[in-house]
Formats: structure tokens, sequence, C-alpha cells
């Protein structure tokens, strides 16, 4: 039971870590609760469809439909992420200023927002269909065993949503003055762990060179399978053995939506320099 | 994009064709065999082939590796070019009996 716990909550909680950055970073736009809500159930759904035909996608690409399907739905989220914040660089701190604003601002919110479902709606499917393959396994092989097991399965779940309700309740703590700073750093790294992950994927499956693999080994130092190892890679795509193209995605990721963000920003920037002078 | 991913796919098959393959089996939740001796210096393909019912997913934290492979199916994965080593890795679904080394030599 607890081995099953373990597994499930290693899945879980990357998704769990993403949606509580993103409901924290959307808190002052209204009705954002349903379309997280709807971003996790059609997640769930995914998750469902995507373990029943593992065996297909997998076969797809000559046998590289998994590292393809998993490349691309990291792609997917990383332009999703990068979207997002150089949108809230242009426009949050409207938001911050005046949490219900007229018409406009609110429909670009919901914009914004129906991104971030699909954002949601991907981590869960990614992470979703391993663990639904896993519990399924369970329930189909040791019959009538299986019980204590998915009980485990059950509290790896909910752990690791503790640990993401927890991220988001910090996060809400965090003074309104560093607040949109705080979320769109913390979903920057994010898109940047994403794209290094991607960019694994792609080694995996030969598409791509490892250029030296690894660049570094730290995983005496931190095992990426030890709880503060697990979250780092969660929160910022810390990898303890990293190839060095991984590390030319997360560079190009972090510069490409750092940049992306300065650019949003300086014309605001320069009307606020105007309207003082 | 389908023009993209035709052209990955071409990549790919171009590289399937010029790596060496080895086989690996999981029944009753082990490997088989449990070393396997791979060449060092040149990238491996692998393949696993799961007789189970249950899906596992390959891992190695060494090898920095990681594949769900179906229930009754099998999968590819590629390893390396590996410096001369022992590489572990693991049924991370069945860890109690699923493991087995790499030997890169």
């Amino acid at each position: 039971m607890f081995a099953a716990a373990v597994i499930v909550f290693r899945e879980v909680l990357e998704a769990a870590i993403v949606i509580g950055i993103i409901a924290a970073a959307t808190r002052s736009v209204p009705a954002r609760g349903r379309w997280l809500a709807a971003g996790l159930l059609a997640g769930l759904a995914g998750s469902a469809l995507v373990a029943v035909f593992a065996d297909a996608i997998g076969a797809m690409a000559s046998g590289l439909g998994q590292e393809l399907f998993n490349a691309g739905v990291l792609g997917i989220a990383v332009l999703m992420l990068a979207w997002h914040n150089i949108w809230m660089s242009s426009h949050g701190a409207a938001l911050a200023a005046e949490a219900r604003t007229v018409g406009g601002d609110i429909r670009d919110g919901r914009r914004s927002l129906s991104i971030l479902l699909v954002v949601v709606g991907l981590a869960v499917l990614r992470e979703g269909s391993e663990t639904v393959l896993f519990l399924t396994g369970i329930a189909a092989s040791e019959g009538s065993g299986s019980g204590p097991m998915l009980l485990g399965g059950l509290v790896g779940i909910l752990a690791g949503a503790a640990v993401g309700y927890g991220l988001y309740a910090g996060l809400l703590r965090v003074p309104m003055r560093w607040f949109f700073g705080a979320t769109g750093l913390l979903v920057l790294l994010l898109a940047a762990g994403m794209a290094s992950q991607a960019a694994l994927f792609l080694i995996q499956a030969a598409l791509l060179p490892s250029l030296a693999a690894p660049l570094w080994d730290t995983s005496a130092l931190l095992p990426v399978n030890s709880v503060l190892g697990m979250l780092l890679h969660s929160l910022v795509g810390y990898d303890p053995r990293p190839a060095g193209m991984q590390i030319v995605f997360y560079i190009l990721a972090l510069a490409a939506i750092a940049g992306g963000m300065g650019l949003a920003n300086r014309p605001r920037r320069a009307n606020l320099r105007k309207g003082t002078a | 994009m389908k023009r993209f991913l035709f052209l990955l796919t071409a990549i790919s098959t171009g590289a399937l064709a010029a790596d060496p393959e080895f086989l690996l089996v999981i029944r009753d939740h082990r490997f088989q065999p449990a070393e396997l001796t791979v060449p060092a210096g040149t990238r491996v393909k692998l393949r696993i082939e799961n007789q189970d019912a249950a899906a596992e997913e390959f891992e190695s934290y060494t090898l920095h590796r990681e594949k769900i492979v179906p229930g009754k199916g099998s999968a590819l994965i590629f390893i390396g070019p590996l410096s001369p080593g022992r590489y572990p890795f693991f049924g991370e679904f069945h860890e109690k009996t699923a493991e087995g080394v790499i030997i890169a030599k």
C-alpha cells in the first residue's frame, strides 16, 4: 500500500504544483474556479482515454509515439505559459490595481484563463494517464488483493493535492506588491523546466542529439527521488543528470519568455514616464 | 506541422537502421535478462516486450530514461552513448521484483 501511495504521489505531484501556481496566478480574474475545474475534468477524461489507447499511441511513429506525444503536450504547455506571462506583463498591473474593471479587461482576462485551462488540462493529462495505467494494472493483476494498493493510490492522490494546495495557499500570502512578480517568475521557471523535459523525450526518441550526457551529475548531492528533489523537479525543472540539449532548451525558453515579457512591459513603462513628466 | 512530424519520423527511421538493437522481456514482473551487456560509446536501441497483463514503467536514474510499457505490449527506447560502467534500471510499477542492470563495455 505504501509503495502504491508513493508511486501515485510522484505522478500527481507535478500536476498539483502546476494547478497550485496557476490557481494563484489567476486569483484576481473572476470565475476562475469554474475554468480550473473544467481544465481538471477535461484532463481526467483525457487521461482515461490516453490510458485506454496507450498501446496505439506507443506504436505510432515506429514505436516512438509516447515520446512524441509527451514532447508535444509539454511543448503546447510551454507556449501557453509563455503567452500567459507575456500577456500578464502588459495587463497584470491593471488587473492588480483594480480587480474588477470594465468589460474589456474582463474579456481579456477570460481569454488568458482559457489558455491556462488548457495548461491545467495538459498537466493532468500527462501525469494522469500514467496513474490510470498503474492503478488499472493493479486492479487487473492482483485481483482481490488489490484493495489496499488502490487505497494507497488514493492516499497518494490526496497527498499530492495537499502539496499543490499548500503551494497555492502560501502564494496567496505573498504581499500584493510582489505577488505578480512571484507568480510570473514561478510560471517562467515552470515553462523552462517543461521545455527541458520535452527535450529529454526527443533525445529518448533519438530525434535530438543529447550533446554531452550527462552534462553534470548532482544525483549524490540531491537525488531526484528525494522529497526536495521531486519538488524542485516539478517547480523549476531540477534534473540531477541533465543532457546538454536539455540545458539548451531550458535557457532558450527562459530567454525567449523573459524577452517577450520585457518587450510587452516596455510601452507601458514609457507611457508612465511620459505621464509623470 | 504534419510535414515537420514526417521529417522527424524520417530522421528517426534513419537512426533506427544504424543503432544496434537489444531485447528485454518483462515476465511475472521481472526483466529477462536481468543483466544486459551493450557496447559503450554508441547509441543503443532497446526493445522492451511486456508479456504481463499489467503495464510497467521502465525507469533508470543513471540512464536518465523513463517509459511506459503497456501490458501485453512493447516499447522502444534509445539509450547512450554510454561510457563503460553499470547502469541499474527497474520497473517503477513493480519495484520489488523488476530489477536489472545494463553493462556498457
